[in-house]
């Protein structure tokens, strides 16, 4: 099956404008934050990091909730059935002991959201403090206290992997290259902070949750089954969303309080939370340690790889995806683009006293990139060649090529894509500049990053993680009205991915009209399938996928009834210019006559086609790889420790790009949270496990005079995995960008001899290595 | 209870008397009492710029101000941008860029540099990425408003509004 361009149509591979566009520009977008409440709520949360609650103590009048009264609501409990996983619950206020600074303890009902907050502030928590561990590493450590008792030495999740010949390759090498690195905590940090609004309809008893969510069908599924209510009881709506990047994907404790709420109060009940909350208490991400070892042959082939990989998952395992998601993916991908057969690796997802962990926008990927991309570098220096040789010598080049670990890479660009990186990026005349500058006393630096980014994964991939709730597949119903205009409905909840034009487009082009007739609607349990919402750079595959197979049928069935009214067979109409033409003829019917036809006058067609004109279709695909070569270009101010990005480039290679426009926008995007990964962003907690970082002024994300001009290439390897040929690549900035700018970094310092192996590379920390190693 | 003031704010040529307690922000005014929900709140602390509006003549973070303060003053919102049907250029040039992704920043990105290119039609590119530099968007990577604001100053520069 090929997407081609219908008739005059062509809608397909144009940047046109995005169709969201004209209400968000207006002030006229829908947020959750907008809706009016009768009640509102406020949590009060735990100061300490770990301890028992002793009492709690509100002001007379209050209406308080603590974890009896919500005893009915059941604790999240995600399930992983593989890899040593130990359950953990997280009830959804704490009951007897508080596990992260930020954890709900209580939550206060009030008639505004200032009462609330006031009467919030007057909330006495008497908690007995106990000692915390805030870090993996101390958390393996003998003797640590324990998160949770039933997991000994604080391991929640265990992957082992071990290839037969690994001993025997690895002990053969000609060198042995080891790096330790560590990414420290982030927050996906989406500009509209979490916001729930359950309401009541007294004539149905049913409750709407309007919700910042990127997975409206499985929040509704999840939070009927811990409030105990019937599924149909909930209709769960995600509206206009401020951005995700995977934060929004979990479920939260204060949506399951909220909708108990509506229910108990039967009124409209609303939480927003600030940005305090936000920072303290909504998940975080990418706080990993790992250790790694390559093993390389005379060639600077790599042969065998070794992974010792410890992810902080915080306090409690997030839903759905458990806490295995970060040190699993880790130990799956960890090869990442490159020919390795050997490979051994332990990955653990480690509790400790500190906010949950979640997926965050190319989930361990950034951090495992920066790893073996750090490898390469120290590797191709060890072995005294070129850093893009080294990997010229040890990128995949031949496909299907099946991982150590049993993944298929499919055709992709891995070679192609670093050349053209290597060829606009002029790294003759960089080197030239850098040998010059450093004369001078100024230390340039050029980071080269290659990867793989796995995206539309299907069904197979999240059951081998063992996954209780295993996502994949994607519906879509696509209906043309009587008056000929055309509405899909996705299970898919974008949120600034533009997919309600990106899949008009694919719509436009199967039925011969333009994209204004088609309306996406997503986001709301009651007007569309049952699917898995937008993450893991999913919904343009597979979404996409199942609205290319959705409107093949419509556009048979049109073909199919133009063919009866026009006396040819159907295999001879055209659809094109929003109309059905026999081809070559003019003989000709507009859609919405065919349209009214089909719903007004079924007699017309004398038996041969059905009343009406309603798709449906489900795509499962089995995932596909896009690539990139990311190339970053920095000075390093010796004296202040402070890196600017001088030029980041971009080969890219996502097959087909529906619309580049788009395409381009996802790929700035990612890069500046790549950059900001690399150089800014970083949640610290004291050792007590208090949170130093829990406002804009501390925690730095970037702003336009941090992000550089970013030039993107792009090549086009067709996904045969892809029934549209689209690949994924919604997380690649994000992937490429921390170990393309920390190789950068490393260059520029190699005069000294130092190497910063950690993320973020914050100015203190490269004046800490350069004054350790003797530069005043 | 805490004792209410009356006051009048004037939003997008329209005046709302509105009692509200002194200690009540601007944006959480001109949002739950006025009804004017393009403005977003991102932070509450000053530094997001989401809530950048438009009160007399300066860009400001309307978090930041208690309403109060505002009575009596010409506030412009993102509402008010168009004429009608007839989109500012900045609008206009926002859809044609793609400076937009979820549009959570999108109204503040707007007023902070609908303000400057008002304040200074002469902007350079230089300060229009200083003053863009005031706001956070997570979407974009920048690289988008940064191309619309500037084509947008060039164009208005060719062809002043009459």
């Amino acid at each position: 099956m090929t997407l081609h361009a219908k008739g005059n149509g062509g809608w397909v591979g144009r940047s046109i404008r995005r169709l969201e566009d004209p209400a968000l520009v207006t002030g006229q977008g829908r947020f959750t934050a907008d809706l009016p409440a009768a009640k509102w709520v406020r949590f009060v949360r735990s100061t300490v990091a770990s301890g028992r609650i002793v009492r709690i103590v509100a002001p007379p009048g209050a209406t308080i909730l603590t974890a009896a009264d919500v005893a009915a609501v059941k604790p999240i409990r995600p399930m992983l059935h593989k890899f040593n996983y130990v359950p953990i619950s997280q009830p959804a206020l704490a009951s007897d002991v508080v596990r992260f600074v930020g954890e709900p303890v209580a939550a206060v009902v009030a008639n505004t959201r200032e009462e609330a907050e006031d009467l919030g502030d007057l909330i006495e928590i008497e908690l007995a403090e106990t000692t915390a561990v805030v870090d993996a590493r101390q958390a393996l450590a003998p003797g640590a206290p324990r998160v949770h008792a039933q997991a000994i030495g604080n391991v929640i999740v265990e992957g082992t992997y071990r290839s037969p010949g690994f001993d025997a390759v690895m002990a053969s090498a000609h060198r042995r290259i080891e790096i330790d690195i560590c990414s420290r905590r982030q927050s996906a940090l989406p500009l509209e902070p979490r916001a729930a609004h359950a309401a009541w309809d007294r004539a149905t008893r049913r409750v709407t949750l309007t919700c910042t969510t990127q997975m409206p069908h499985a929040m509704r599924t999840i939070i009927a089954d811990l409030i105990g209510m019937r599924e149909a009881d909930l209709r769960v709506i995600a509206p206009d969303v401020g951005g995700g990047f995977g934060q929004k994907m979990s479920l939260c404790p204060e949506y399951l309080i909220v909708t108990w709420l509506a229910r108990q109060l039967k009124t409209s009940v609303a939480w927003t939370e600030d940005r305090r909350e936000n920072l303290i208490a909504c998940f975080h991400s990418r706080d990993q340690h790992i250790l790694l070892a390559g093993g390389f042959d005379a060639d600077a082939r790599l042969i065998a790889l070794a992974a010792d990989i410890a992810s902080n998952i915080g306090a409690y395992s997030c839903y759905p995806t458990t806490c295995g998601v970060e040190p699993l993916m880790a130990m799956v991908e960890m090869p990442g683009p490159y020919d390795v057969r050997e490979y051994a690796c332990i990955a653990r997802g480690v509790a400790t006293n500190t906010c949950p962990m979640a997926p965050y926008r190319g989930v361990s990927r950034p951090v495992i990139t920066f790893a073996i991309e750090r490898l390469m570098d120290k590797a191709a220096a060890a072995l005294a060649i070129d850093p893009v040789e080294i990997r010229r010598r040890n990128l995949v080049k031949s496909f299907p090529y099946t991982t150590a670990t049993g993944l298929v890479l499919d055709p992709a660009s891995y070679v192609e894509t670093m050349e053209a990186a290597v060829k606009a990026g002029d790294l003759s005349s960089f080197r030239a500049r850098q040998s010059k500058a450093r004369a001078q006393g100024r230390y340039h630096g050029l980071g080269v990053a290659t990867f793989a980014e796995r995206t539309g994964y299907g069904t197979p991939a999240f059951a081998a993680r063992g996954m209780e709730i295993t996502p994949g597949w994607e519906t879509v119903d696509i209906a043309m009205d009587p008056s000929g205009s055309i509405e899909a409905r996705i299970g898919a909840s974008p949120h600034g991915q533009g997919l309600r034009t990106t899949l008009a487009q694919i719509i436009a082009d199967e039925l011969g009209t333009s994209p204004d007739r088609v309306n996406i609607v997503h986001g709301d349990t009651d007007r569309t399938p049952y699917g898995w919402g937008t993450f893991a750079s999913r919904s343009l595959v597979i979404a996409g996928g199942a609205t290319l197979l959705a409107a093949q049928k419509v556009g048979s069935k049109l073909r199919t009834m133009a063919g009866v009214l026009l006396e040819a067979s159907a295999d001879d109409i055209v659809l094109a210019g929003d109309a059905a033409r026999v081809a070559g003829t003019d003989r000709v019917i507009a859609l919405d006559e065919l349209a009214r036809a089909a719903y007004h006058q079924i007699h017309r067609f004398k038996g041969e086609v059905t009343p009406g004109i309603a798709e449906t279709a489900t795509y499962d695909p089995p995932g596909t790889f896009s690539n990139a070569c990311h190339i970053a270009m920095v000075e390093v101010d010796i004296e202040t420790g402070h890196v600017f990005v001088e030029k980041f480039l971009v080969a890219e290679d996502a097959g087909r790009l529906i619309n580049p426009m788009i395409a381009d926008g996802q790929i700035h995007g990612g890069i500046a949270q790549g950059i900001a990964n690399a150089l800014l962003e970083e949640i610290v907690y004291d050792d007590a496990g208090n949170i130093l970082t829990a406002n804009l002024a501390d925690y730095l994300a970037p702003t336009a005079g941090e992000i550089p001009a970013i030039e993107i290439h792009h090549l086009h390897s067709l996904a045969e995995g892809s029934v549209t040929k689209a690949k994924g690549l919604g997380e690649g900035g994000t992937i490429g960008a921390p170990a393309a700018i920390l190789n950068a970094i490393n260059d520029a310092l190699s005069p000294f001899g130092v190497a910063i192996d950690e993320l973020p590379a914050t100015p203190r920390k490269i004046r800490a290595a350069l004054q350790a190693a003797g530069v005043k | 209870m805490i004792e209410k003031a009356p006051i009048t704010l004037n939003i997008n040529g329209q005046d709302y008397t509105v009692s509200v307690e002194p200690r009540r922000t601007l944006v959480d005014v001109i949002r739950d009492d006025c009804g004017q929900t393009g403005t977003h709140i991102g932070c509450e602390h000053g530094i997001c710029g989401a809530c950048t509006i438009i009160v007399e003549g300066e860009a400001v973070r309307s978090c930041l101000m208690f309403a109060i303060q505002a009575d009596g003053k010409r506030i412009r919102t993102v509402e008010g941008l168009a004429d009608g049907d007839r989109l500012h250029p900045l609008q206009t040039a926002f859809m044609a860029h793609h400076a937009l992704q979820c549009g959570f920043c999108t109204p503040g990105f707007l007023m902070l540099a609908v303000n400057a290119l008002e304040t200074n039609p002469n902007i350079t590119d230089e300060e229009i990425l200083e003053v863009l530099s005031s706001n956070l968007c997570r979407c974009t990577g920048y690289q988008n408003i940064i191309k619309a604001v500037r084509s947008t100053a060039h164009e208005m520069r060719r062809a002043p509004a009459s």
